[in-house]
């Protein structure tokens, strides 16, 4: 059934866009890889893309890593909300996460103002936006709740004798790790790293609208000669080159992982947690507390601040502007002023977003947790060999190439899709199944054979085994993973943007088109519907939680 | 269980659509394909509605580029009747892919010849707009220095470090702009126009958003002078959140320094529905329909029996003269214009 999936809404329009692309170049198919191979300025942005991508996942990884290790071995107050908060960015469209950033790090931002006022300087020192920074950043910021959710849940469920028992044997702290902690790690460390790096190596609009006309990726370049200069086969080329590099990490990250999961006695938190209660330990927590803080609430908390202030112009005999507080973005968002036929009023587009988020969730455990499975327990090696890497594909596709070829692929009878509304959540599903399959995939393999057995000994139907062993074995890992397909759906833009009936916008949809447009209630009440989004998402998080499938008992 | 799920729920999304009353294929049903940055009041569409029994869809297919590539990739069975959106940047890629029938249509007499590209009236001019310099008039006003007049005012010391452009590459005003240099400078003048702007400590960002938002001085940022619409000043005192009597912009419209962006309407080849589509195109180009674009869209009417309403009389800039290029050539010389632009600015 996942397969039947992809077939038809992943490589079906995939290879008919692809097909289309090569029959423009004529009867040569390797005119346009010659082209890009001989060209200094295409070499020169797959090096990039390479390039920034390893940086931006190292990065990822030493600020994930540390904060992962805090939230699966101690419990604290606002543990939940601090989790929910850092998955915010993941739902934010890239204007947005650019004027958040604006406003603190900007020209006129808040630090570049306490700068320039402490040391009474003339021009601002901090330049952030336009720079190979700003890039780094804004990867950091979007990825590092998929380091922190996938290692961290992971983490929270291996059990801590493993290493007190080899500190009884004489090892210390950093030979423990690296002997003992890591390698039972890397099974969702190597998920998370891949997630991330394929992520980065597609990045679109952090590329384009932060890191500025110097930077380009490949997926920009797809956007470039698409759009821009309508030249198909060679975008066609070019999404075929990352098509394959993406198949490569797969292939890489599939040897890793086969080579290291082992079964593991998983334990409950009760038993592998516990509170702040050494001076060192508080110390640490307080240190990545604080981080984390900076990192992503202040951001999100400027961009908060930003929707309820109105900066009024400079007037005559003024020389300063002047700043209010107001609420007059929110009422003004439920006002359709212009008696416009495409206005929706926010409680509508909030409806229409869940709706889609909620279809996605379904969908994409549906058919991940079957996959999942197939590739964890499956006896056939071969199938999930090959089957392994088809499924990440989707998430190094070109959006602009599939979306596309969902133009001419589901335009005809008997699936003639293309301007239903039900395509957009099975655009999400696709981008949300690899996410849905990493996050179980590592947690089903650690579930030691012994105990289903031990189960269906003792007289357990199959159905019994599935309910009493499996699910509260996953449990935890089926909660990230429909956090992963809810937050995704809620942000997604690239494939909600491409065949959309105005009737029913995602509110990343409304933001944009309220963005796009001058004046200054235009932009306030982007920022208010910002707002209301990343409100949203929170209280979504925070109800998925809530879901507890079951939770881990002794064995 | 999940997959018998699934099933169902994949049956349903396949068969579901096609049992919506709204999807029901009614002749009296036209599919009007547009870009995001359409908008029009319920008021008119329901007037056509009425008068015509008659139901209007809009499907919205990205910007205007996105918009046409898919129309073009899906001509072979068109996902519409009617394109509303192609400008004179594109005009040449739509009709060389053949996607429009031609029409007559009988309001094309109250249109100025300036704005008929297509001889053969395969597309159709409907709105225009002019993409040029605005300046911040504060940021003038107090630091005591004139507001630029020409665009070659921006290459003096007095003006280093105050202008934001858009790269030509990844933004349509970007593109309007990096054609107008050509028009006004010549295709052997602009490169060097470029560089001197270069030197003359111009920042380039990539989308209009990050130019007008994040960069602009009326908006918090540093550059009192960002390349956008004349049709921005007026949107400011529309679009202010306190009421104020005039804009905080203006506009630099003399001495062909703007680019007018022209957009085009055209019946798909292929469409069922010919009539009823020659009688959407009618009233777009009538006088109830383009009276109501400046205040939706903030561009301004092609028909010249149109009145302008009064905020965008009194406020928005058209350009006397502006900077020609010819549309051909820009579908022909885009691509070593852009490479060489980029070579000039970036590099």
């Amino acid at each position: 059934m996942p397969l039947l999936f992809l077939l038809l809404f992943y490589f079906f329009p995939l290879i008919s866009i692809l097909r289309e692309s090569f029959a423009r170049a004529g009867t040569d198919f390797t005119a346009p890889f010659r082209t890009i191979f001989n060209s200094s300025g295409f070499r020169k942005v797959l090096g990039f893309t390479f390039y920034q991508a390893t940086l931006s996942t190292l990065l990822t990884l030493c600020i994930g890593l540390p904060a992962a290790y805090l939230v699966a071995r101690y419990r604290f107050r606002g543990k939940k909300l601090l989790m929910s908060l850092t998955a915010i960015p993941f739902v934010l469209p890239t204007v947005v996460v650019a004027a958040a950033f604006n406003a603190l790090l900007g020209p006129s931002g808040w630090i570049n103002y306490a700068l320039m006022t402490i040391f009474d300087l003339s021009s601002p020192p901090i330049r952030v936006i336009n720079s190979m920074g700003a890039i780094l950043l804004a990867h950091i910021f979007y990825n590092t709740t998929i380091v922190l959710r996938m290692v961290g849940d992971y983490w929270s469920h291996i059990d801590p004798r493993v290493s007190q028992a080899a500190y009884t044997l004489g090892a210390n702290k950093w030979q423990t790790l690296r002997e003992v902690v890591l390698p039972l790690l890397t099974p969702s460390i190597s998920a998370a790293a891949l997630l991330v790096f394929i992520f980065n190596f597609t990045s679109f609009g952090v590329i384009l609208i932060l890191g500025g006309p110097r930077f380009a990726t490949i997926e920009v370049e797809i956007y470039n000669q698409t759009i821009g200069l309508f030249n198909l086969p060679i975008a066609a080329t070019l999404s075929v080159i990352q098509l394959l590099c993406t198949l490569g990490f797969t292939i890489l990250y599939t040897q890793i992982s086969r080579r290291v999961t082992r079964p593991l006695n998983l334990r409950p938190v009760k038993y592998t947690q516990k509170h702040l209660t050494t001076w060192k330990s508080r110390i640490f927590a307080g240190l990545i507390v604080t981080f984390l803080s900076i990192l992503f609430i202040a951001p999100i908390f400027a961009l908060a601040v930003r929707s309820f202030i109105s900066f009024t112009p400079i007037r005559q005999g003024r020389t300063s502007s002047e700043i209010t507080v107001t609420t007059a973005y929110y009422r003004e968002l439920a006002i359709n002023r212009r008696d416009s036929l495409f206005f929706v009023p926010p409680i509508n587009a909030i409806s229409v977003s869940l709706g889609y988020a909620a279809i996605t969730v379904l969908l994409a455990i549906a058919l991940g947790l079957p996959a999942a499975w197939y590739l964890a327990r499956g006896t056939n090696r071969t199938i999930s060999n090959i089957l392994d890497p088809l499924i990440m594909l989707p998430l190094g596709t070109s959006a602009v190439t599939l979306g596309l070829g969902f133009i001419i692929a589901l335009g005809k009878p008997p699936l003639n899709l293309r301007a239903s509304p039900l395509l957009i959540p099975l655009a999400h599903t696709l981008v949300a199944f690899p996410f849905v399959v990493r996050s179980l995939v590592p947690s089903i393999q650690s579930i030691k054979p012994r105990i289903r057995q031990a189960a269906v000994v003792l007289g357990a139907s199959p159905l019994d085994v599935f309910r009493r062993v499996d699910l509260p074995l996953v449990g935890r890992a089926l909660i990230v993973a429909a956090t992963f397909a809810f937050t995704i759906s809620m942000g997604e833009f690239g494939a909600t943007a491409l065949i959309a009936r105005p009737e029913y916008p995602t509110l990343p949809l409304m933001i944009y088109r309220l963005i796009s447009q001058p004046g200054s209630l235009n932009y306030g009440q982007a920022m208010a519907l910002s707002t209301i989004l990343m409100l949203i998402t929170t209280l979504g998080m925070l109800t998925i939680e809530r879901f507890r499938i079951a939770e881990i008992g002794e064995f | 269980m999940f997959n018998r799920l699934l099933f169902l729920f994949l049956m349903l999304s396949i068969t579901l659509p096609a049992c919506r009353p709204v999807d029901r294929e009614s002749t009296r049903q036209l599919k009007v394909i547009t870009h995001d940055s359409f908008a029009i009041s319920e008021e008119v569409i329901t007037q056509f509605e009425e008068q015509y029994g008659a139901e209007v869809q809009f499907i919205k297919a990205g910007d205007t580029g996105t918009a046409l590539n898919k129309v073009i990739l899906s001509k072979e069975s068109p996902f519409g009747d009617v394109f509303y959106g192609v400008d004179n940047t594109f005009l040449s890629r739509a009709l060389a892919e053949g996607i429009y029938e031609p029409y007559d249509s009988p309001l094309l007499s109250a249109i100025p010849e300036e704005f008929k590209l297509d001889a053969q009236n395969r597309a159709l001019p409907v709105d225009f707009g002019d993409v040029c310099p605005n300046y911040d008039k504060a940021f003038f006003r107090t630091a005591g220095i004139k507001p630029p007049e020409s665009l070659e005012d921006l290459l003096t010391p007095e003006y280093r470090g105050l202008l934001v452009v858009q790269n030509p590459a990844t933004s349509s005003p970007g593109l309007a702009f990096m054609l107008t240099t050509i028009g006004r400078f010549g295709e052997d003048g602009y490169l060097d126009y470029w560089q001197r702007l270069v030197e003359n400590d111009m920042l380039v960002v990539n989308d209009w958003e990050s130019a007008y938002y994040n960069e602009f001085s009326v908006h918090g940022g540093t550059y009192p002078i960002v390349i956008s619409y004349g049709s921005s000043p007026p949107a400011e005192v529309i679009f202010s959140d306190v009421e104020i009597a005039e804009p905080p912009s203006s506009v630099l419209v003399e001495d062909e320094s703007c680019f007018r962006q022209i957009e085009f309407i055209g019946i798909l080849q292929g469409s069922h529905k010919r009539d009823l589509a020659e009688n959407f195109i009618d009233y777009v180009l009538s006088p109830t329909f383009q009276e109501a674009m400046p205040m939706q869209m903030f561009v301004f009417p092609v028909n010249q029996e149109t009145q302008l309403p009064e905020q965008f009389a009194k406020f928005a800039s058209i350009a006397d003269s502006t900077a020609k290029v010819d549309p051909e050539a820009i579908a022909e010389k885009r691509e070593i214009w852009l490479q060489d632009w980029t070579e000039t600015v970036l590099r």
